[in-house]
């Protein structure tokens, strides 16, 4: 039986720019980077040096806490620069390819006769664990911890995601063997959220040995926390875990080939975005190589994720491990003379009333990165749970967090939450306060007392 | 505009830190952005953001406020014309109320953003916006014969004690205009109660009687009815504080504040819906027709400070109720207060200003409660698995 959800608070930010259905271009990379910083809470060990030739699923470095997880090469070529910041820390890894077709396959035992701690050591060994991450916190899942339970999101709300369906079609078969990868990894089921509005047509509601839910609503209603929040959700002392769709692919493509192929399809969307399309890439393509999509206009914002919660990379950046949508934005560093005070201001969004793009619910907006504001104090703190879909009140854990109390974070729901869920929350913020910071300081100072 | 945005620019690096005038960096900064939009963009976190901001939202509650000033303007010229036998035109009466209130206006934002813009500077903040509409408030609900000193008193302390010491807007318990009448209550009472003080020019006149309909209550409803209609309560050409008369105008400021989401409806409804319930159970326990008690439950809500103090300052967001279900209990708890302030002190007008400082306080106590439910909930499921 499919159960139905149904959320009404949240929305949808109407920004121009979707990317239409179809592949532009299949990226032959000249540059790819393994950016340690992608990954919360790991401290890299470097597992290679420069100049060291590398094929796709050659360790390249380990997380000194947990030195069986490590992070592999996607693509054949040598190690060619260890970039790093203040204090030596270690950015990035940069990678040339030398693009020949040759496919290294690795050998890998059959699924059926592995057993649990069989198929967590492949996925280890073959640098995929990464892409299981944990709630509490979002951080990479535990291999020592057997979780609760295991979520998938085959929805994605937040603005201008990619379309899944597209993205991930003729891939049945891997996300089938992907399933039947995280079945031995619970007894607690692994849940598939479903779009309500259409599920019909993919491939995603015939996987066998899932139990599926559906859920229909605006943004954030296909973040997997908020779908955790309202199948079951998350208490102290409990851990679940969660992946995304196309990273399951590579994890069930592993298992049915045994190739490592990180290859994925990935929006390019956004205002500024010339011809928003779809690309074949890896993860780590430099932007170098997608120059053509940004334009020539100085003043563009290039962004590995949405909107809400992406990371600024530039034009020179490096697509991120956990991300299959690059957004392309203008930038707002301009003046406008009584802005706020100006009565129509038809070009503007806002969820609030005091506009009126509310009564246009169809027109999508030009938007840029101007903070249309100043940073004050919280004054009109009701706003926040009306784009939370979750039993949170989510000023009071702000305060917690502010406050460092950490029993009134816990139980307040710090669990529950992670930085992606509450971005909602910042976008509408009359105050303009940085509320995913402080979340994500609540998420560190958690961590550091687990320690 | 291009030439005034070169001139900022122009000037701007004075006032930057290390500038010839960096000490008025606040100052400078609170300006520019009142003349533009700014510049920043996003750092950190969502890399776009929604186009409202508090100058936004304070805009929505002046607008909200404008139908109340502009009638009370008129209703000033209106009651001294009254008073004084004249035969003064319509401009003549506005003009007059005009002359009447803008000092009252002038005191108080000079007081008031010479504050907040000193005490910003100070700490190196930017200014806030809060006290524009505050500075909007208060004149609309004091005697509009409060003498000019005393207001910058009263504001003077609305701002320092009751905000800045707290860490400004946002920080502050209760509503600063409100605190700014209740310490010219308690510091001047009698300049703040009799029938005199309502009535602008009134004072000389021989015979005159300015008794506001609240004060009249306590000998009971034909004497209240004797004197003003119900329509002239809902319209408001009675006397009383400058903003509150008249109630048409404080609906269309209530209508206004709803459909912009800023102003909580359901605070409105819940002390509407808390003074209609105390009074009803004053009218059934009404000993006599003549009885304080006997006054109709749904004249409260036309009488005094009720609908404007409902609308306007109840719902002010820092020091309501933060939870949903809080601003109910917080709403009808003050409209309950008030009535019941007014039913056994017969006639006493500050009713409702007492029944929202007091609510004010116990606010953090209701949220309490209301998030302490969420907590017990989060740990019952925990035990339930």
């Amino acid at each position: 039986m499919l159960e139905h959800i149904r959320l009404k608070r949240g929305l949808n930010i109407p920004i121009t720019g979707e990317a239409l259905c179809k592949v532009s271009k299949r990226v032959v990379p000249t540059l790819i980077a393994l950016k340690p910083t992608d990954f919360r809470g790991v401290t890299p060990k470097l597992l290679v040096k420069e100049g060291d030739s590398v094929i796709p699923g050659t360790p390249i470095f380990a997380d000194k806490k947990h030195p069986e997880i490590v992070f592999c090469s996607p693509c054949k070529g040598s190690v060619s620069e260890i970039v790093r910041g203040d204090k030596r820390k270690l950015l990035a890894i940069t990678i040339k390819p030398n693009n020949d077709a040759q496919v290294q396959s690795y050998d890998i035992p059959k699924l059926e006769t592995s057993d649990r701690q069989e198929v967590i050591d492949i996925l280890l060994k073959h640098g995929l664990w990464p892409c299981i991450k944990q709630r509490p916190y979002g951080i990479i899942a535990d291999p020592g911890v057997t979780p609760k339970s295991i979520f998938v999101s085959c929805m994605n709300t937040a603005p201008l995601a990619a379309n899944l369906e597209f993205s991930l079609q003729n891939n049945f078969e891997n996300l089938q063997a992907g399933v039947n990868v995280l079945s031995k990894l619970t007894k607690g089921g692994i849940h598939f959220s479903l779009d309500a509005d259409n599920f019909a047509g993919t491939d995603f509601h015939k996987l066998t040995g899932v139990i599926y839910h559906s859920f229909y609503g605006p943004h954030p209603a296909g973040n997997v926390g908020v779908q955790i929040n309202h199948i079951s959700p998350i208490n102290k002392g409990e851990t679940v875990w969660t992946i995304d769709l196309f990273l399951l692919v590579a994890i069930g493509n592993l298992f049915r080939t045994g190739t490592y192929d990180m290859s994925r399809t990935v929006a390019v969307a956004g205002p500024a975005a010339v011809n928003p399309s779809y690309v074949k890439c890896l993860p780590g393509t430099s932007m170098s190589d997608l120059s053509e999509y940004f334009g020539s206009d100085k003043d563009v914002r290039v962004i590995s994720g949405d909107i809400l919660t992406g990371e600024t990379i530039g034009k020179e950046g490096f697509l991120g491990f956990y991300n299959n949508l690059i957004t392309v934005l203008p930038e707002g560093n301009y003046y406008e003379m009584f802005g706020w005070v100006k009565p129509f201001r038809l070009n503007k969004f806002s969820f609030s009333h005091s506009y009126f793009s509310w009564l246009m619910p169809k027109k999508k907006y030009n938007m840029d990165t101007n903070t249309n504001g100043g940073e004050r104090a919280f004054v009109v703190s009701d706003v926040y749970s009306k784009v939370l879909p979750m039993d949170i009140y989510p000023v009071y854990l702000f305060k917690a967090i502010l406050a460092e109390n950490i029993e009134r974070m816990e139980e307040l729901g710090i669990y529950e939450v992670i930085e992606e869920d509450v971005a909602l929350c910042e976008f509408v913020c009359p105050s303009k306060i940085d509320i995913q910071s402080i979340v994500s300081k609540g998420i560190d100072i958690m961590l550091k007392e687990m320690e | 505009m291009n030439n005034l945005r070169k001139f900022t620019d122009k000037i701007k690096p004075a006032f930057e830190k290390g500038g010839k005038l960096g000490f008025l960096h606040s100052t400078f900064e609170a300006f520019e952005s009142f003349l533009f939009v700014p510049d920043t963009v996003t750092k950190r976190g969502t890399h776009v953001k929604d186009s409202v901001d508090l100058k936004r939202v304070m805009t929505v509650v002046m607008i909200a406020l404008v139908p109340c000033i502009l009638f009370g303007m008129w209703n000033i010229g209106y009651q001294h014309n009254l008073a004084v036998n004249g035969n003064m035109g319509f401009w003549a009466i506005v003009w007059y109320g005009f002359l009447k209130i803008l000092p009252l206006y002038l005191v108080s934002y000079i007081v008031g953003l010479g504050i907040e813009f000193t005490s910003a500077q100070i700490k190196g903040h930017e200014v806030n916006e809060g006290y524009l509409v505050s500075g909007m408030i208060i004149p609309l609900i004091i005697p509009v014969t409060t003498p000019l000193w005393m207001l910058a008193i009263a504001v003077a302390f609305a701002v320092i004690i009751g905000k800045e010491v707290f860490g400004g807007t946002g920080m502050n318990i209760w509503n600063p205009a409100l605190l700014a009448r209740a310490f010219l209550f308690f510091a001047y009472p009698s300049h703040m109660s009799g029938d005199k003080i309502w009535t602008a020019g009134a004072a000389g006149v021989d015979g005159f009687t300015g008794a506001t309909p609240l004060s009249q209550t306590s000998d009971g409803l034909s004497s209240l009815l004797s004197n003003y209609s119900v329509s002239d309560m809902f319209f408001g050409f009675i006397p009383g504080s400058v903003g509150e008369t008249s109630k048409l105008a404080i609906i269309l400021g209530a209508i206004f504040l709803i459909y912009t989401g800023v102003g909580s409806w359901k605070i409105m409804l819940s002390c509407i819906a808390g003074a209609l319930s105390v009074g009803f159970i004053g009218n059934l326990c009404a000993p006599s027709e003549m009885s304080a008690l006997a006054i109709p439950a749904y004249y409260q809500l036309l009488m005094g400070g009720f609908a404007f103090g409902a609308v306007f300052m109840a719902t002010d967001p820092v020091s309501a109720a933060q939870t949903e279900t809080g601003k109910w209990i917080y709403g009808f708890l003050i409209g309950a207060l008030a009535i019941i302030i007014r039913l056994f002190n017969p006639g006493y007008p500050e009713g409702m200003m007492l029944a929202i400082l007091l609510m004010n306080t116990a606010a953090p106590l209701i949220d309490y409660y209301v998030v302490n439910s969420n907590i017990k909930r989060r740990l019952q499921r925990a035990k339930t698995v």
